[in-house]
């Protein structure tokens, strides 16, 4: 007996061992794949940064062409600077900028608080709204208040969001003169840290909410839709004859049979959040990583653009994996479907 | 309720939402104190005038690195770091005397080693456009700490026009000698001599300049500090000079079709001076290579083709200046009394038949592509005025849109039948006119060179000599004369000398007092 249950417990170490190890290699892998991609698509674009600085300076030569070239090792042949680029990888070595003058990972580093900051805050508020309202909607299908519902998560969900910012900013900002139209902080005014927090919150009521505002516009048709069709099923019949309160069926039966879209979904865009909202950024000048990107595309600062992908590629995979985790958690379903 | 009252109301400190500059005293004569909020736009990759010269980069460099002299409207030059100055008879002897007491941020005095160092070792390194002008020094010198002298290969009249601080900015010899320039740890800090001072960078945000306590000119400077906001849209801009949270704007922080909206905020003047000494001159570059473009018949039928006048009001609302021929009327050695191209779809057409271009079934003589450089929404809206304008006389144009990178890349490498081109003059025709259409600046591959490809020995030769003739007058009949030919042989379309708004706000003093403008010092700016 006691011999067994060893033997039992150190295969089931070895079989989860060998898990782990299998999705560390695949894991690697699709790094790597997926860097290389990264790599063929950013060269593929036309001109290269030494170009682009020399269309900024209004004056340019061969010295200067070549100088920018040999910083950025454009002047090797495209395999070696693969090999070079995916060699940095596998050491943990982001790169360094040329045109910052700076190492990629602190570039990043200095970028992500901000960008969590919006990101993240504009998530949670999109996602509880959008599960409210889709649930208000889906138990009043049909009525009046669904109707106006839909209606207005449509309208935001067509509304491009740059405009949704802009005329925040003319109502809030020019008209009421009630928020501060762009920037993330007061600059140049001594303040202690709590009012510097204060005045970052305020700074970010704006660019959360119209970010918000889309996010919130699909998770609520998505929730509306999943409640409505959840409604319907039998065991929900059940509930009702069994003389459950309505609050209760709705909360502990439909919302948590109805949530499973909304987790896939919401997953699927936390991949995201990390690469910032160049839009939302730029019209509302908060310094995030969105923005970084767009500048080093546009600047073709190479080091940056890959580092900044390869860094969102890296957590769109642990958070699919994190999602997996969140499924198991609220259908049990899930994991005895994975067990046997 | 205004943002103060309902801060408060919400709990917010009220002292960190009001934008008035603080501590703000007044001198004898001009205020001291206070606070410029300004914008930057691109954000600056790095703040090292030496190292890079992308336009944000000198805006904002100018207040941190000074350089020997400084240029009035009319580009005749003033005192910078040099007190005074003195060219040999021969034009091949250059002596500047340097103000005493000019020290860098870092404390450590500036002589006229670093002059030397910064012209003759850096520059030559770092810095394209000064290699073209410093490359010509054949000895410098540095007989006493405030003395410099450089003795010239040749004669090389624009070499006393060539010392601004975008041009020829000083640094500290301590700091880069013997150094890899470009990756000295140092660049991080900026460490200039200027009126102003880096004291945070925060990228994507701000950039914080402060006042360089030991700054050698008397009372300046004059503002405590200056901030650079980096605000990438341009409605969020206009939102924050409507605001008053900026007190001045340039270049083209306010796009051209917002100019006369906040041309009528009362706080505001606007003023297109400070750029005399770029002049950006515009225009319809024509790859000379291709057919019919090597037809200056053409070239000529699609001068009178475009209604410049409609282009200028329509399209940039009057703010510019019609261009006439090669060197723009802000430059030096400029000719008005030459052939002109008023508009008339007539002559187009006429011209266009003599060359036996007749248009086809469906009214089309020939189909160009027209690469849209990637600018803003003024070149867009150009491209379009152009190809309408255009088919009016059966050219069909057709636009093609790209990236900097990209429109760099196609341009220089002559990938591009038609595209607008925007080049600064640099206050003489040698450093930024004859760039464009000597045929020993074809240069496959470079930017800004001769890449329309048009080539004549005549106008090689009078650029060539002008260059080098010592007397103003000779000069300016050399010039006269390349102008006429060049307006006849039409290598490319002028348009416009591109002028833009600056908003100042009204109690700001001395903003644009050099050619430079914007990019100037800013020691004397004050606030009342």
């Amino acid at each position: 007996m006691t011999m067994m249950s060893i033997d039992a417990k150190g295969s089931r170490f070895i079989a989860v061992a060998l898990a782990i190890f299998g999705w560390l290699v695949k894991f690697v892998a699709v790094v790597l794949i997926i860097a290389t991609f990264n790599f063929i698509l950013v060269h593929a674009a036309p001109g290269d940064p030494a170009q682009v600085i020399a269309g900024q300076s209004g004056g340019s030569d061969e010295k200067l062409l070549s100088q920018i070239r040999a910083e950025y090792g454009l002047d090797k042949p495209y395999a070696v600077q693969l090999a070079t680029y995916l060699g940095r990888i596998l050491s943990f070595d982001l790169g360094y900028s040329y045109r910052q003058q700076r190492s990629v990972a602190s570039l990043i580093g200095e970028r992500v608080p901000a960008t969590l900051l919006l990101t993240a805050t504009s998530f949670i508020l999109a996602l509880l709204t959008g599960i409210i309202l889709g649930t208000l909607a889906g138990v009043r299908a049909g009525k009046w208040s669904d109707t106006l519902l839909t209606v207005v998560s449509l309208l935001l969900y067509a509304t491009p969001v740059f405009w949704l910012g802009l005329m925040l900013v003319l109502l809030f900002s020019v008209q009421l003169d009630w928020l501060p139209a762009f920037g993330y902080v007061t600059i140049g005014v001594p303040m202690t840290a709590f009012e510097r927090m204060r005045d970052i919150l305020w700074h970010l009521i704006l660019p959360a909410s119209s970010l918000a505002a889309v996010y919130l516009a699909i998770y609520a048709r998505l929730m509306r839709s999943s409640v409505v069709e959840v409604t319907h099923q039998d065991f929900i019949k059940t509930a009702r004859a069994k003389g459950l309160k309505q609050g209760r069926i709705i909360i502990r039966h439909i919302l948590r049979n109805a949530m499973l879209p909304i987790v896939t979904v919401a997953g699927m865009q936390a991949g995201a959040l990390v690469g910032g909202a160049v839009v939302i950024e730029t019209v509302f000048a908060w310094p995030g990583l969105g923005r970084l990107i767009y500048d080093a595309l546009l600047q073709r600062d190479y080091p940056v653009l890959l580092g900044v992908f390869l860094v969102m590629s890296v957590l769109v995979i642990v958070l699919n994996l994190l999602t997996d985790a969140i499924y198991r958690v609220i259908d049990p379903r899930v994991s005895a479907r994975a067990a046997s | 309720m205004n943002r103060r009252e309902f801060a408060k109301l919400m709990g917010v400190s009220a002292v960190a939402l009001s934008g008035i500059p603080l501590g703000v005293t007044r001198a004898v004569g001009q205020t001291k104190g206070g606070t410029l909020n300004t914008i930057i736009q691109p954000e600056p990759p790095i703040l090292v005038t030496a190292l890079n010269q992308q336009q944000p980069t000198l805006t904002l460099g100018g207040k941190i690195y000074e350089s020997l002299l400084r240029y009035g409207f009319d580009l005749k030059p003033m005192p910078g770091l040099a007190k005074s100055w003195e060219v040999s008879p021969d034009g091949m002897t250059y002596t500047f005397k340097l103000f005493p007491n000019i020290t860098f941020h870092d404390g450590h005095p500036l002589t006229s080693e670093d002059v030397v160092f910064s012209m003759t070792k850096v520059l030559l390194e770092t810095h394209a456009r000064a290699r073209g002008v410093f490359g010509r020094i054949e000895k410098a010198e540095a007989p006493d700490p405030l003395t410099v002298v450089f003795k010239l290969k040749t004669p090389f009249a624009p070499f006393l026009g060539a010392l601004d601080c975008t041009t020829a900015p000083i640094l500290p010899k301590h700091i880069y000698e013997g150094t890899d320039y470009r990756k000295n740890p140092a660049n991080a800090q900026a460490i200039g001599s200027g009126p102003f001072k880096l004291k945070e960078w925060v990228k994507g945000s701000h950039v914080h300049l402060v006042r360089h306590e030991g700054y050698y000119r008397p009372g300046e400077p004059y503002l405590d500090e200056i901030i650079y906001r980096i605000i990438p849209d341009s409605a969020s801009r206009s939102v924050a000079l409507e605001q008053g949270a900026v007190q001045l704007t340039q270049w083209t922080d306010i796009e051209s079709f917002d100019v006369a909206r906040l041309s009528k905020l009362p706080n505001y003047e606007v003023s297109t001076k400070g750029y005399e000494f770029f002049a950006p001159h515009q225009w319809l570059e024509l790859n000379n290579r291709t057919k019919p473009m090597d037809d200056k018949r053409f070239r000529q039928a699609i001068a009178y083709a475009i209604d410049r006048k409609a282009l200028l009001q329509r399209i940039y609302f009057n703010i510019g200046k019609l261009a006439t021929g090669p060197i723009s009327s802000k430059t030096r050695f400029f000719e008005k009394n030459l052939k002109t191209y008023d508009y008339s779809v007539d002559k187009a057409k006429a011209l266009l038949d003599e060359m036996g271009l007749k248009p086809g079934a469906d009214g089309k003589r020939v189909t160009l592509k027209y690469l849209v450089p990637p600018y803003g929404e003024s070149y867009q809206r150009t491209g379009e005025f152009v190809r309408q304008m255009l088919g009016r006389v059966g050219i069909d144009i057709q636009l093609e849109n790209t990236d900097v990178a990209g429109w760099a890349d196609k341009c220089s490498n002559w990938d591009y039948d038609m595209t607008m081109n925007l080049v600064y003059q640099f206050g003489d025709p040698a450093l930024g006119v004859s760039r464009t259409y000597i045929s020993s600046n074809i240069k496959k591959g470079i930017l800004f060179s001769n890449t329309a490809g048009y080539s004549n020995p005549e106008v090689d030769r009078l650029f060539e000599e002008a260059a080098v003739a010592t007397s103003d007058d000779k000069r300016q009949e050399l010039y006269t004369a390349v102008q006429k030919i060049l307006i006849e042989d039409m290598p490319v379309v002028w348009m416009l000398e591109a002028e833009y708004p600056n908003f100042i706000d009204k109690r700001l003093k001395n903003v644009l007092s050099t050619a430079i403008g914007v990019h100037e010092t800013f020691g004397s700016v004050s606030f009342g």
